[in-house]
């Protein structure tokens, strides 16, 4: 502090070396050349060193034919399909895995977080001995625990365990009926748009009322009744065009219907569950930040424990969870890398198979990272929107 | 996620070997005194540790006679286990001197990838293997459309199943793991009906599943999988080097040149023989190549000729049991020839 503030009295001494301005500058002007230098010598180093070991370089390896096959899809993929597309397949993977994973970890978390702080002695100790066990265990055991743990010791497809609803489960995954939309189904969804944007309306309208009057309005059933019963109209209406496509037994597999296989389950749930745990200690760090008093404030206006946990505690309590929320979302996405190992397909399996028949390591390395980069990027965003939408907002 | 770790080293030691790599690599194998070998993670009959922990096949035993060539002594090689994904950027990496790992020939391999393969030590072909207790009516390839199949990426193989499915209009389940172990666990728990790699492999596989009789290898073979060892582009001497060790080991079991025989061999009265261990007076075809002159008695002393590591490694002495079929001398109806050392 006392250098400082002599420079600051004595801001030029004549000598422009000891110009505190100028040697700020000059330094940052060094790490930049620095460090850009470094960069071109990287990127030198590599064009020359693919050229003299004759290895093909560039992006244009992208536009050439796969030619191998993925075994889950989100868009139109064969063997016929391009390097690229591969990419994007994997890609889409990742994100599917990453999205269903981050909405089940927040669903497990906030239940878990909040069971930890329950006044029932049993649920606090079952939700103590979920953290300390998930959270505890490297997410990659987690993955083979449900792989080859769980879903490996099922029957084979020709004694497949049937479930309700023409179901099945067996060592290779997960079947169920695929919904077969016929003519005229459009009026369902017709109906189901219709249905959420009146409930929206209703339930504007009824806070409306209640800011204004205090009388309140069953909401929830009548959102409820619009919801699902307005598709249900139209179900009938239009002459009930919904089918099923139930899996049946063939010569291999099961055959028809729809097929969640067991990489996708076990990373899904590993993921989740390993992240949850986390989320669970995030919560419970949230809620606790919120004083007491509150609590007993709200108490003493009258307010039953579900509403004072509702409208007073977790709001208050959002705007600590938030920012590690984030954190954990990124864990999770790149986390669902570790998919390799049980041969899910998702951005590094599929992007390292095509760096291998391509043999283009550099450029195949940058594309993972890029993505990567983007998707993290992206949440962070997403989430720091939510953050300040959430945050304590001064009148 | 190792091949990522690798991907990366590889590019940046792409970045940081300007200089360092523009030494020949016998000059730089020489100074650091052993060779640095790519073999499999694990097949047996190829390259897989033994219950010492040493490494055992064909592939590994490549490797020494290449040592025994430079050195003039076959245990001067280090292994590197790499999966079929690791290995061709730990060859162009320089992270190692000979990809000697079941690896497939193909012209792709020869332009793109920047690598230069030497020959072909085995001739093989990708089959399917299926449990034949469980499915027992299925005795031909073409009866697995529906079928889900296992297989290793980043191999020919993972594409040739592609290629014959579609060509034969059958639909497939692939089944993907990158490293061989988890495909054999994978196969073994039933994830799987199908397992497909070379035929060569399936066989080796075969021994180390729960209960191998179960087990039949179908009878198609649905590609050419030429395997021989690859070097780096870019180096003319070590690739002769390399290249010639192959010849050599053929060529001396051409001439009947055996382990045991090796040193009785050199007084032969057979020009060709003489030639060929170096006893010829003044001769320089080993000096010319960069070793010595008695370089194929060395690599004939470290791991025997082709024929004798055939058959210790996958043939009659070996589990495998495999024939040697096309796999024979020319001089005996099979692919395997060297051209003339003089």
């Amino acid at each position: 502090m006392a250098s400082q503030e002599v420079l600051r009295e004595e801001p030029s001494r004549g000598s422009f070396i000891n110009d505190p301005k100028v040697r700020g500058i000059f330094f940052q002007a060094v790490v930049v050349v620095v460090l850009v230098a470094g960069v071109w010598w990287i990127a030198h180093n590599v064009i020359a060193n693919l050229t003299r070991l004759h290895i093909a370089s560039g992006f244009g390896f992208l536009k050439g034919r796969a030619g191998f096959d993925i075994s889950e899809s989100a868009i139109a993929y064969s063997s016929d399909s391009t390097y690229g597309r591969a990419i994007l397949v994997g890609f889409l993977n990742t994100v599917i895995v990453a999205i269903v994973g981050i909405i089940t970890a927040t669903i497990i978390g906030f239940i878990v977080g909040i069971g930890r702080l329950s006044q029932n002695w049993l649920i606090r100790k079952i939700c103590t001995v979920y953290v300390e066990v998930f959270r505890n265990i490297p997410p990659l055991l987690v993955i083979f625990f449900w792989y080859s743990g769980v879903l490996a010791v099922l029957p084979a497809p020709r004694d497949s365990i049937n479930l309700p609803f023409g179901s099945f489960l067996n060592q290779r995954g997960f079947y169920f009926p695929r919904a077969v939309w016929g003519d005229g189904s459009w009026l369902i969804f017709v109906a189901l748009l219709v249905g959420i944007a009146m409930a929206w309306f209703v339930a504007r309208k009824a806070r409306q009322r209640q800011m204004a009057t205090g009388q309140q309005f069953p909401v929830l059933w009548t959102a409820l009744a619009l919801i699902v019963g307005l598709p249900l109209l139209a179900y009938a209406l239009s002459g009930f065009p919904l089918t099923f496509d139930y899996p049946k037994q063939s010569t291999f597999n099961l055959t028809g219907g729809f097929q969640v296989r067991p990489e996708f389950l076990s990373l899904y749930l590993a993921l989740s569950c390993y992240t949850a745990a986390f989320i669970a200690e995030i919560v419970r760090a949230g809620i606790r930040g919120v004083s007491k008093g509150q609590t007993e404030a709200a108490g003493a206006l009258g307010l039953r424990p579900g509403s004072i946990l509702r409208l007073v505690v977790v709001p208050q309590a959002m705007r600590i969870v938030i920012p590690p929320l984030t954190s954990q979302y990124l864990n999770l996405t790149k986390n669902s890398s570790l998919a390799i190992a049980i041969g899910y397909p998702d951005l590094t399996a599929t992007a390292g198979t095509v760096l291998n028949q391509t043999g283009q390591a550099v450029e195949g390395v940058v594309i993972m990272m890029v993505i990567y980069l983007a998707i993290s990027l992206l949440t962070s965003l997403v989430m720091n929107w939510f953050n300040a939408k959430m945050a304590l907002v001064e009148r | 996620m190792k091949q990522i770790a690798i991907g990366i080293l590889g590019a940046a030691t792409l970045g940081l070997m300007a200089s360092a790599a523009s030494a020949g690599t016998l000059d730089t194998v020489k100074a650091k005194g052993f060779i640095q070998c790519g073999v499999s993670t694990g097949l047996a009959g190829f390259s897989a540790p033994d219950d010492k922990g040493d490494w055992q096949g064909i592939d590994a035993d490549f490797c020494r006679a290449v040592a025994a060539a430079v050195f003039g002594d076959g245990t001067k090689v280090k292994f590197t286990p790499l999966s079929a994904k690791e290995r061709f950027t730990a060859l162009q990496s320089g992270e190692i001197d000979i990809l000697s790992r079941n690896t497939t020939w193909t012209i792709n391999r020869d332009t793109a990838l920047g690598l230069n393969f030497v020959g072909v030590t085995y001739y093989d072909g990708q089959g399917f293997m299926i449990n034949a207790k469980k499915l027992p009516g299925v005795n031909s390839a073409l009866q697995l459309s529906g079928a889900a199949v296992c297989v290793q990426s980043g191999t020919t193989t993972e594409l040739n199943l592609a290629d014959y499915f579609k060509a034969n209009k059958m639909e497939y389940n692939p089944v993907v793991f990158e490293k061989l172990e988890e495909v054999n666990a994978a196969y073994d728990a039933g994830r799987c009906d199908v397992y497909t790699t070379d035929q060569s492999g399936l066989y080796g596989i075969r021994l180390t599943l729960g209960s191998p009789a179960d087990h039949v290898v179908l009878p198609e073979i649905i590609s050419k999988e030429p395997l021989g060892p690859a070097v780096r582009q870019g180096d003319d001497q070590w690739y002769h080097i390399v290249k010639w060790t192959y010849f050599a080991l053929l060529q001396a079991e051409e001439l009947g040149i055996t382990k045991a025989n090796v040193d009785e061999m050199k007084n032969s009265a057979s020009p060709e023989i003489k030639r060929v261990l170096g006893q010829e007076a003044d001769t320089k075809i080993g000096t010319d190549l960069g070793v010595s002159n008695d370089w194929v008695v060395n690599i004939v002393k470290a791991t025997g000729n082709y024929g004798e590591m055939f058959e210790r490694n996958v043939g009659s002495g070996s589990p495998l049991k495999i024939a040697r079929g096309i796999n024979a001398l020319w001089t005996k109806g099979g692919l395997q020839y060297a051209p003339p050392i003089r």
